[in-house]
């Protein structure tokens, strides 16, 4: 009893510059922005009145908002299923002892080494049709894709910034997913190859059901990024192309230099406070959902 | 031998989906390569070649001169060591508290630490773009390092190792007079080396990637960082889209030499959310 008393300061001490930093820049912001988001502001975006939480639902059915939310959750479903199925394939194809294995390993690895803005210029250069060899070659495989400016047609934009987002994030993926695969004990494929199974069996057997909080794990991350797609629309698109803006995500639709909400402050709020709970419900529904089907062995 | 053929047969069929499959995943980066290293008459000429046949720096040397790329990979990687060692700081001197400390309400304070994790950067970057503004701090490096000193995973991350660390080992050193600080700086510390190295790489990447933070508070040209500077070569103009290439692979190679030397604390760091469930 007495050395909880006697601790105190010092712990204090120790929490000080965490709970300082966190509490100005992540608490305060956090409630600063639920009460902002509250404001209905005129088109200055200067003077500003108290619109109550009616606000967050005018927000939430806004076509503006709908719109992004609709572009974001297309996104992810671009990004997130197909971004596992080649994390798992590439990770199993690359989890045998063969001679130089090293090296494909660390090939597959090594788009984690770009960052967003890295990975986005590639893609913008490679996807222009004036310089850009890609173009040509969806073009030779799909000849129905008459206009090759991928990024410039409504209807490829977002796939096409679904491939890089892809393509940046399967290193992680792949690194990931890898490690699990080594920590599932062998005896558990032995046993399979005793009682018969083959190969296909053995993986939806015994690999999948043992990835399964990895897999979870790795949805979630790719999901948020999905939700928090910034730099890559900033580069690739800028949220265009223009009417129809199909890659004009929640995150850009609040921080994009040509967004509508830029300097209302209100509208910008309650449109972050609104993301932020669409990411909590989704990662709450995925662990919800998954949890149960997932196999903790450990 | 019957099975000797057909096993041999399969790894060969396996050698080439593992080339294939490779050559695909190298290829915009190989692209972007072949790009950046052609003369500028080269890129006009022959824009879509990739065969490597009459490279150059010389497309390399104008990004770096146009770009001013010295000054951005400066800018990034000052702020990126400072954010790393004061995080690094911040999370031992929190997880201390928290494994080795006893005091009233450290229950409560642990989960309130561990709840800020799932606050997004995108929903506190509208006010803290105000705060930011309001202490001075636009175009500044205090607005790029400030509000990244603390990270809740560098406290949780380290804290899970100092837990594995015996308390008697804690008892005895206070028995003997050490106090905190030492026992955490002599021990402590060193013990958490692996996981210290992977904090300190994540949060060295984290910080030279981010885009969103820096591209809200930064405008001029001193404080741009790599990530948001590169953005200025990339104009309309279709002739000098190699120039953009270019910029981008001299900003790729940092990160590319850092994560060859770390590999291990690469993907020690990456798995220690996953793996462990």
């Amino acid at each position: 009893m007495r050395r909880k008393w006697r601790e105190l300061p010092i712990a204090a001490g120790m929490l000080a510059p965490s709970a300082v930093v966190l509490g100005v820049f992540v608490v305060y912001p956090l409630v600063r922005a639920v009460q902002l988001g509250h404001l209905r502001c005129d088109a200055t975006g200067k003077r500003c009145r108290e619109g109550g939480w009616g606000q967050y639902i005018d927000v939430f059915r806004s076509n503006e908002f709908q719109h992004a939310l609709a572009n974001t959750a297309r996104l992810a479903l671009m990004t997130v299923p197909i971004g596992l199925a080649l994390g798992v394939g590439l990770a199993v194809l690359a989890d045998k002892q063969l001679r130089g294995i090293g090296f494909f390993r660390t090939v597959f690895a090594s788009t984690v080494a770009t960052s967003v803005a890295v990975a986005s210029l590639v893609w913008f250069v490679l996807l222009q049709p004036e310089v850009g060899v890609l173009p040509d070659l969806l073009h030779g495989l799909i000849p129905s894709l008459k206009h090759p400016g991928l990024l410039r047609d409504p209807g490829t934009a977002l796939p096409a910034v679904a491939l890089s987002s892809i393509w940046a994030s399967l290193g992680f993926t792949f690194i990931v997913i890898t490690a699990a695969l080594q920590g599932i004990p062998r005896e558990l494929y032995e046993s399979a190859l005793v009682d018969g199974a083959g190969g296909w069996m053995r993986f939806t057997n015994v690999t999948l059901p043992m990835l399964g909080p990895t897999l979870l794990f790795t949805s979630v991350v790719l999901t948020t990024r999905a939700f928090q797609a910034y730099g890559e629309i900033a580069l690739l698109t800028g949220g265009g192309p223009d009417p129809e803006r199909p890659t004009q995500t929640v995150p850009y639709l609040i921080y994009g230099q040509n967004s509508l909400v830029k300097n209302d402050i209100g509208l910008k709020s309650s449109a972050a406070v609104l993301l932020f709970f669409v990411l909590l419900v989704l990662a709450l529904v995925q662990f919800r959902g998954l949890d149960k089907r997932v196999h903790y062995a450990r | 031998m019957q099975g000797d053929t057909s096993r041999r047969a399969r790894q060969v069929g396996r050698y080439a989906l593992l080339i294939f499959i490779a050559a695909l995943v190298l290829f915009p980066i190989y692209a972007a390569l072949m790009q950046a290293l052609k003369s500028g008459p080269d890129a006009i000429d022959h824009p879509k070649s990739l065969l490597p046949i009459n490279l150059t720096l010389d497309t390399m040397r104008s990004a770096w001169r146009i770009g001013d790329l010295g000054r951005l990979l400066l800018n990034s990687v000052f702020v990126a060591i400072a954010v790393t060692a004061g995080v690094i700081v911040t999370s031992l001197l929190a997880a201390y508290a928290f494994a080795f400390l006893e005091f009233p309400g450290k229950g409560p304070a642990f989960v309130a630490f561990l709840a800020t994790l799932l606050v997004p950067a995108e929903l506190t970057i509208v006010v803290n773009q105000r705060t930011v503004d309001s202490l001075g701090w636009f175009n500044s490096y205090q607005g790029l390092i400030v509000p990244l000193l603390a990270t809740t995973f560098g406290t949780f991350l380290v804290r899970q190792v100092f837990l594995t660390i015996p308390k008697d080992l804690n008892e005895a050193a206070a028995l003997d007079g050490v106090g905190h600080l030492r026992f955490l700086w002599e021990v402590a510390a060193p013990l958490s080396r692996p996981t210290l190295g992977a904090l300190g790489l994540f949060t060295f990447l984290g910080t030279w990637n981010q885009y969103l933070w820096p591209s809200t508070i930064i405008t001029d040209d001193n404080h741009r960082t790599i990530q948001i500077g590169l953005e200025r070569l990339k104009t309309g103009d279709i002739d000098k889209l190699n120039l953009v290439t270019a910029g981008t692979m001299i900003a790729a190679l940092p990160i590319f030499v850092v994560l060859i030397s770390f590999q291990r604390q690469l993907v020690r760091g990456l798995t220690a959310g996953a793996v462990k469930g």
